[in-house]
C-alpha cells in the first residue's frame, strides 16, 4: 500500500519516542497516559510521596512510636530529639539507635520549663515491643516500628505538646484523618459534580441553564463564612465520626461547582465530535453513546481534576479545624493539631507544634505536582 | 554589522541558504526536519517551496528567521542574507545563521528586512488590538517616526493591498475583518517596512479561492511594485504553476528537486515530482477508471434521493429564557434528485451551507422545511422530516457518512476492530467471530489488510484513517454515502488514491454519492453531476463537465475561473471572472 510508507511518523511522538511503533500502535488510551506521565518528573515525586504518606497513614499504629493519647506529666513542650545510630561506649563502638535523655528544670521565678541534655542514653529498638493498640480496630498488637527499650522511657522525634503528648506520633495519626478526609470528601464532590455536570452537559437547553444558575450561586457564596455557620450549627454533642461525616459533606461543597463546570464543558465539547456525530448515524444507543463513547474521553480528565480537588478538601479541613470548628479533640487531626499552635506562648516554647503545618503543606504540594502530571497526560492524543 | 567580506553572492540572489540542518531533538531520537536544504531567493522573483506535510517546508522558513519553536534548532548550515543599503549605510551581506536567535540584530532584520504572513490569519492577528495599532507598532519598532506618520503610512499601506476605506479599516478590529481582509491586513504588516524578503507560509490555504486569487494577484501586483524576492510555502501545484519562478521540491526534511517552474512541470526529474505532478495533473480530467459522464447521465435508472424545497434555519437565542428571537437561514429552498448509482458533487466555498445541507441529509440535523425522500424498500419514499424510532435507523443504515477531518471521526480510545464493527454490532447484524470475519473482510475492501484491527487510531495515517472511516460507512451496506468534504484533509498523492477507492466501491456496491468538496479539481475527478452552492441557495446544477468547463452562472465561472491549473504556461488567474452582486 503506497499510503503506508508516505507517513509512517504519525505514533512517534504520543510517547516520546520510548517505545517501539508496534507497541504504540496497539497501545490503549490508559497505557499512553501511563507512559506520557511517567516522564513527568516532578509528578512522579508528588506520586511517591503521595503513596509514602497514604501508607503512613494506613499503618499508623505500627509506624506511631506510642498512643496519640499518651500523655507525660514531665514531658510538657519537650523539644525534638535526635536519633543517634552509633552507640560509643567503654567496650567500643556500637550500631544500636538512642536518645540522650534529657532532666527537667523549673524556673522557680518565671516558672518556665527548660530540658537540659545528661550524660545517660534512652535505647530504642525497631519492631519493639510498645503499648498496645488495637490494629484497625480488629486485633491487638504492640509492635511499633521504633519505639524505646525500656517502656517507661519516652523520647521526642518531633517534640511533645502542652501536655507531654509525643507530637510525632499525632501527626502520624491525624494524617489518617486529614487525608482520608479529602478523599472522602472528593467522592461526594465527584456524585454531585458528575451527575449534575453530565446532565447539563448533555441535556442542555433549560435544564443547563438551572444547574448553571445554582453552580453561579453556589459559587457567590462566601466559603469560609458559609462553613463557619454550618459547622458552627452542629450539636456539639455528636459522636466523632458523625461530625467527620457532616464536615466532609460542608467541605465537599465547594469542591463539586467545579467539577460540574469541568464535566458540563467536556459533555458539550464531545457532543459534537465527529465520532460521537458517527456513532448517532450508527444507530448506537443514547446510553452506549455516553458510557462507551463519552464517559472514556472524559474519565482521564476528571481523574486529574478530582486529584487537584483533593488538597482543597484537605486544606478546606485544616482551616475548619484550625479555627476550632471542624473536627475537635480529642479527633486528632492535623487542623486539630494546628490548633494547639494558635496562641503566641506555643510560638515561644514550642515551635514544632508547627509540624502539622509541614506535614500539610508537602500533602498538598505533592498532590498539586500529581494533578498537574495527571492534566498533561490526561490527553494523550493532544499533540 | 558583522558584514562577511568573505560571502560572494550572484548580484541577484538576496538570501542564500546552504545546507540548512535543522533538528528537534527529542529523549530517544532526532527528527531531523530539515536536513541538507539548500535553496536560493532571488531579488523580484518568487520562489515556491512545495510540498506534502510534514516535508520541513515551514521549519526551513522559520529557520531563517530563527523562529523554530522549541526544542528545535540549527545544528548546520550558512544563511546568508543581502541587506540593502539603508539611509546612510551600505549593501552588505550578512550571515543570518550566525545570529544568536534572541539578539538585537535579528530582531532588527524581522519585519524590517525580512517579512512574514502565515496561513491563519485568525491568529496571526492579535484579537484585542485594532489592525491599524499592529501596523503601526511593527512600523515605529523598526523606524524611528512619529505616531502621527506611522498612521499615515500604514492608511497608506492599507489602501496598497486594496483593503476599501483605510481611514475607517485602521480603527477596526481583526473580528470585523473577513478571512481575505484579514489576510491583506497581514500582507500590509509584512510590508510597512518595505522588506527586500516576503516570506509567506500557506497563505491562502486557508482561504476560498475566489479570495485566494485575489490575494495571489495582489501578491504578485505588490511584488512588481517592489521588487522584492517572495519565498512561497505551498502545497498547492496549482498555486505554484500560477505564480512561481523558481521552485524547490521538498520531501521528508531534504530538496528533491530544484528548478525553473517550467522545467519542473514539462520535465520533473525525480521520481517523488513525477509522482506529485502525476497525482495533480489527474485531479485535472474525470476519472478514467469511472464509466463515461453520458454513460452514467443516460443510464435511466431511477431517482434514490430527492431533496425537495430544503431550508436550514438555526435559531439564535437570546435571553434568560433561550427564546427564539431570530434564525440564520443555512440553507435556503433547495431541491435536487440523486439517481441510483450517480455521484453529485456540491461545491461551494465556505459558509454556502453545503456542510449543513451534507448534514441534514445525513440526519445530523433536522430540516427546518421541505422534505427529503429517500427511495428505498418502499416505492413511495421515505421522508426524513419528521421521521424518529425504528423508521430513522433504517434510514441512517441506508444513509452513511464519511467525515472531513479523519483524526477527530475515529475515537481514539477504541481499536479499528471496535471501530468498524460497531455499526454491525450495535444493529445486531453480526457478533463474535462472524463479527471479525467481516470486520476483516471490510478493512480489506478499502485496502487496509486485516491484522490492523488491534490498533488504534492513533497508528495510522490520514489516508488509513480515511480508509478505515470508510469501512465504517459502508459496513451497514448503506444504498447512499454522502462524503463531507473526505478528501480535503489529505495530501494529494493520498487524495486520488481514495478517491479511487470510493470509485471502486460505487462499482461493487452499487453506491451513490454525494460528494461535498469546496475543491472543483477533486469534483471533476469523481462526480457526473455538480451542484453550486451560494449563500445557501443552488445557483447552478448540471453534468460535471458542463460546470466545470462551460459554466453559465455569473458565480460559477468566478468560481471556476479563480481555480489555479497546474499548468506554468497557461496562467489564467489575473483574466478571471469576477462576481458580484449585480453582475
Amino acid at each position: 500500500m503506497t499510503d503506508q510508507t508516505i507517513d509512517t511518523e504519525t505514533a512517534t511522538d504520543l510517547d516520546g519516542g520510548d517505545h517501539s511503533a508496534n507497541a504504540v500502535a496497539v497501545a490503549s488510551q490508559w497505557q499512553l497516559m501511563i507512559w506520557k506521565f511517567r516522564r513527568h518528573k516532578l509528578a512522579m515525586v508528588g506520586f511517591f510521596i503521595i503513596v509514602f504518606l497514604y501508607s503512613i497513614a494506613l499503618f499508623a499504629e505500627l509506624v506511631a512510636p506510642f498512643s496519640p493519647h499518651d500523655y507525660n506529666r514531665r514531658g510538657g513542650f519537650h523539644p525534638p530529639q535526635m536519633i543517634h545510630f552509633i552507640d560509643q561506649t567503654d567496650d567500643g563502638w556500637n550500631l544500636k539507635p538512642y536518645v540522650i535523655k534529657t532532666k527537667r528544670k523549673r524556673n522557680s521565678i518565671t516558672l518556665a520549663t527548660t530540658y537540659t541534655p545528661t550524660d545517660d542514653k534512652i535505647y530504642l529498638e525497631f519492631f519493639g515491643a510498645g503499648s498496645t493498640y488495637k490494629m484497625w480496630g480488629l486485633f491487638d498488637a504492640n509492635t511499633r516500628f521504633l519505639t524505646t527499650i525500656n517502656p517507661k522511657e519516652k523520647f521526642y522525634l518531633l517534640g511533645a505538646d502542652r501536655l507531654g503528648r509525643d507530637m510525632f506520633s499525632r501527626i502520624i495519626y491525624g494524617a489518617r484523618l486529614s487525608l482520608s478526609i479529602g478523599l472522602v470528601g472528593v467522592v461526594f464532590a465527584l456524585v454531585l459534580g458528575l451527575s449534575l455536570g453530565g446532565i447539563s452537559g448533555y441535556f442542555g437547553g433549560f435544564t443547563d441553564t438551572v444547574i448553571q444558575r445554582l453552580v453561579e450561586f453556589v459559587l457567590s457564596l462566601p466559603a469560609i463564612p458559609v462553613w463557619l455557620a454550618l459547622a458552627a450549627a452542629l450539636p456539639p454533642t455528636w459522636a466523632i465520626e458523625t461530625r467527620y461525616f457532616v464536615i466532609t459533606l460542608i467541605v465537599s461543597l465547594v469542591g463539586w461547582t467545579e467539577l460540574a463546570r469541568v464535566v458540563r464543558g467536556r459533555f458539550l465539547a464531545l457532543r459534537h465530535e465527529d465520532f460521537v456525530i458517527a456513532a448517532r448515524l450508527d444507530g448506537v444507543s443514547e446510553t452506549r453513546i455516553i458510557f462507551r463513547h463519552m464517559l472514556p474521553s472524559l474519565s482521564s480528565h476528571i481523574i486529574a481534576s478530582v486529584t487537584l480537588a483533593v488538597p482543597l478538601m484537605i486544606l478546606a479541613e485544616t482551616s475548619l479545624s484550625f479555627l476550632g470548628l471542624g473536627l475537635m479533640s480529642p479527633a486528632i487531626s492535623w487542623g486539630v493539631l494546628l490548633k494547639e499552635a494558635q496562641d503566641v506562648r506555643s510560638i515561644v516554647q514550642g515551635p514544632w507544634l508547627f509540624a502539622p503545618g509541614g506535614a500539610v503543606v508537602l500533602t498538598v504540594l505533592a498532590f498539586n505536582f500529581f494533578g498537574d502530571g495527571l492534566r498533561d497526560a490526561a490527553d494523550p492524543y493532544s499533540n | 554589522m558583522n558584514t562577511n567580506p568573505d560571502i560572494q553572492l550572484p548580484d541577484d540572489v538576496v538570501l542564500d541558504i546552504q545546507n540548512l540542518k535543522t533538528y528537534f531533538p527529542l529523549r530517544a531520537m532526532t527528527i531531523k526536519a530539515v536536513d541538507d536544504v539548500s535553496l536560493t531567493l532571488r531579488r523580484g522573483k518568487t520562489t515556491c517551496v512545495v510540498g506534502e506535510s510534514g516535508s520541513g517546508k515551514s521549519i526551513t522558513a522559520r529557520s531563517i528567521l530563527q523562529i523554530v519553536d522549541s526544542p528545535g534548532q540549527i545544528e548546520g548550515g550558512v544563511i546568508s542574507m543581502r541587506t540593502p543599503p539603508r539611509v546612510g549605510g551600505v549593501e552588505s551581506i550578512i550571515k543570518l545563521s550566525k545570529l544568536p536567535p534572541r539578539s538585537k540584530a535579528i530582531r532588527a532584520i524581522r519585519g524590517r528586512d525580512i517579512g512574514m504572513i502565515f496561513q491563519e490569519p485568525m491568529s496571526s492577528l492579535s484579537p484585542v488590538h485594532t489592525i491599524g495599532d499592529q501596523i503601526i507598532e511593527t512600523i515605529r519598532l523598526h523606524e524611528k517616526v512619529s505616531k502621527k506618520d506611522a498612521k499615515d503610512r500604514a492608511i497608506e499601506l492599507m489602501r496598497r493591498v486594496e483593503i476599501k476605506n483605510p481611514e475607517q479599516a485602521i480603527d477596526q478590529y481583526p473580528f470585523e475583518f473577513s478571512g481575505g481582509m484579514r489576510q491583506r491586513a497581514m500582507i500590509a504588516m509584512a510590508l510597512s517596512c518595505n522588506p527586500s524578503i516576503l516570506i509567506a507560509d500557506e497563505p491562502t490555504t486557508a482561504l476560498d479561492v475566489t479570495t485566494q486569487a485575489e490575494i495571489l494577484d495582489l501578491m504578485s501586483e505588490l511584488q512588481r511594485e517592489h521588487g522584492m524576492a517572495i519565498m512561497f510555502i505551498t502545497h498547492d501545484m496549482g498555486v505554484v504553476a500560477e505564480i512561481a519562478d523558481d521552485v524547490v521540491v521538498m520531501r521528508h526534511g531534504k530538496v528533491v528537486e530544484t528548478g525553473e517552474v517550467k522545467e519542473i512541470f514539462a520535465n520533473p526529474q525525480h521520481p517523488y515530482t513525477q509522482r506529485l505532478l502525476d497525482s495533480v495533473v489527474k485531479l485535472e480530467a474525470r476519472a478514467e477508471i469511472k464509466p463515461t459522464e453520458d454513460a452514467v447521465l443516460n443510464s435511466g435508472s431511477d431517482t434514490i434521493l430527492s431533496v425537495k424545497n430544503l431550508s436550514i434555519t438555526f435559531p439564535i437565542r437570546s435571553g434568560f429564557l433561550r427564546r427564539v428571537t431570530g434564525g440564520v437561514e443555512a440553507v435556503k429552498n433547495v431541491s435536487f434528485d440523486l439517481k441510483r448509482g450517480e455521484s453529485l458533487g456540491i461545491v461551494g466555498e465556505s459558509g454556502s451551507g453545503k456542510t449543513t445541507l451534507g448534514r441534514c441529509i445525513a440526519s445530523v440535523n433536522p430540516p427546518t422545511s421541505g422534505s427529503v425522500l429517500y427511495y428505498g424498500a418502499d416505492p413511495a419514499g421515505v421522508d426524513l422530516n419528521g421521521l424518529t424510532g425504528e423508521p430513522l435507523c433504517a434510514y441512517r443504515r441506508q444513509m452513511r457518512m464519511i467525515f472531513q477531518d479523519p483524526h477527530g471521526s475515529l475515537n481514539p480510545r477504541m481499536t479499528v476492530g471496535q471501530i468498524v464493527g460497531e455499526p454491525l454490532q450495535v444493529n445486531g447484524i453480526e457478533k463474535g467471530e462472524a463479527l471479525r470475519d467481516r470486520v476483516a473482510h471490510l478493512l480489506e475492501q478499502v485496502g487496509l489488510s486485516a491484522d490492523v484491527m488491534e490498533r488504534y487510531p492513533h497508528a495510522f495515517s490520514g489516508g488509513q484513517r480515511q480508509r478505515i472511516g470508510i469501512a465504517r460507512a459502508i459496513a451497514l451496506d448503506p444504498k447512499v454515502i454522502i462524503c463531507d468534504e473526505a478528501t480535503s484533509a489529505l495530501d494529494v498523492s493520498i487524495r486520488s488514491q481514495v478517491l479511487d477507492l470510493l470509485i471502486g466501491l460505487q462499482e461493487t456496491l452499487d453506491l451513490s454519492f454525494i460528494f461535498i468538496a469546496h475543491d472543483i479539481g477533486v469534483v471533476r475527478y469523481f462526480c457526473d453531476r455538480v451542484a453550486v452552492m451560494r449563500e445557501g441557495e443552488i445557483v447552478e446544477l448540471g453534468a460535471a463537465s458542463v460546470i466545470c468547463d462551460d459554466p453559465q452562472h455569473a458565480y460559477t465561472k468566478a468560481l471556476i475561473s479563480a481555480v489555479p491549473h497546474p499548468d506554468p504556461t497557461a496562467r489564467s488567474i489575473h483574466l478571471r471572472h469576477r462576481y458580484s452582486e449585480d453582475s
